[in-house]
């Protein structure tokens, strides 16, 4: 199920240092895992991330085997001007999933 | 001499846990996972909570305004919350029941109990669970499995000390259903009995049968007046 959460301050002090979480619901199956009768998993993950602000990536991050289930991604920035954050997740079995959030910086 | 032994034997197994000595399996955390369940920017229930919103926005809301309150009171005379919410779509919606441990029951359940985060559990021994409650509480202390053990022996007599790495608890459901990372997953409180069966080896029943559910009522009320904390964060 492609279901992410972000959280982005609604507002900040233009200077101020931000953090931004998101978590992303996703099993992350490492395709190391073998069935109760010895048949592989196939991998499944996410394998990348990117944040960008008004179109400025900010940060971005790989994504591999080792990481656990519902990633929570946690950074922080500089609320630099007013505008919207962009959120990508994209990884294996044509997983795709966008959300964006809003920033009023005074 | 005998007979004192076997009465002190018997006093061991029944011991209870006397009720201002109960601690939440939240107190044996560590100071992060403890910190994962209280915001919830971090706690990854939170996925299945929206979930379980949208589901009863578009499945439940027409007839239930909010459930605040509800899983705080759950298992009824045998029925738990997973079956009311079954014979709800079954009985009056003619809709096919959720599967146990699908995401959509768990979404529910953690919707429906996070609503009563915070209230006290209220399990009474009344005359209508009153069958249900022995039977779980013999079910409690009942040795079972190849290793012989019964539920008591560890979480009434055992809490606090360590089975290898992991600190045992008194076994308090009070944040069901739990976001565990050892599952990478949410998950009922009867899957958590399934986990503690096949510890001691005995063969686990099937999700919903009577003997869970009788279980749970007896922890519930093993719990009664602890705070609910759905939707929880495990090890």
């Amino acid at each position: 199920m492609a279901r992410v959460v972000v959280n982005v301050p609604a507002s900040a002090k233009r200077g101020e240092v931000i953090e931004i979480r998101t978590l992303a619901g996703h099993v992350m199956e490492t395709g190391f895992r073998r069935t109760e009768r010895g048949v592989l998993i196939p991998r499944d993950i996410i394998t990348r991330f990117v944040c960008t602000y008004n179109g400025v990536e900010i940060f971005s991050a790989e994504l591999h085997p080792a990481m656990a289930a519902n990633p929570l991604i946690s950074f922080t920035t500089v609320a630099t001007e007013s505008g919207a954050l962009e959120f990508r997740w994209t990884g294996d079995n044509g997983y795709a999933v966008t959300e964006s959030a809003k920033i009023s910086v005074a | 001499m005998r007979f004192f032994l076997a009465a002190f034997a018997f006093l061991l197994l029944t011991a209870e846990i006397p009720l201002a000595e109960r601690r939440s399996g939240y107190e044996f955390m560590g100071r992060e996972t403890r910190a994962m369940q209280d915001d919830d920017t971090t706690n990854p229930a939170l996925l299945w909570v929206l979930d379980g919103e949208a589901l009863f926005k578009t499945n439940c809301s027409g007839c239930h305004a909010d459930m605040k309150g509800v899983a705080a009171r759950y298992p009824k005379a045998g029925v738990s919350l997973d079956q009311q919410i079954n014979a709800c779509r079954t009985g009056r919606q003619k809709a096919a029941p959720f599967a146990y441990e699908s995401r959509e029951l768990l979404g529910l359940t953690a919707y429906i109990g996070r609503q009563s985060r915070g209230m006290p559990i209220e399990m009474e021994w009344n005359e209508a669970n009153r069958p249900f409650l022995e039977r779980g509480r013999a079910a409690f202390n009942r040795r079972q499995g190849q290793l012989n053990l019964a539920c008591a022996q560890c979480h009434d007599d055992n809490w606090g000390k360590q089975l290898s790495g992991s600190v045992i608890p008194q076994a308090h459901p009070t944040g069901y259903p739990i976001y565990r990372l050892e599952w990478q997953g949410m998950g009922s409180l009867q899957r958590r009995f399934r986990n503690c069966l096949i510890g001691v080896r005995a063969e686990p029943y099937a999700y919903g049968a009577p003997e869970y559910v009788e279980l749970e009522m007896f922890l519930m009320w093993r719990a009664r007046g602890m705070k609910l904390e759905t939707p929880a964060v495990r090890p």
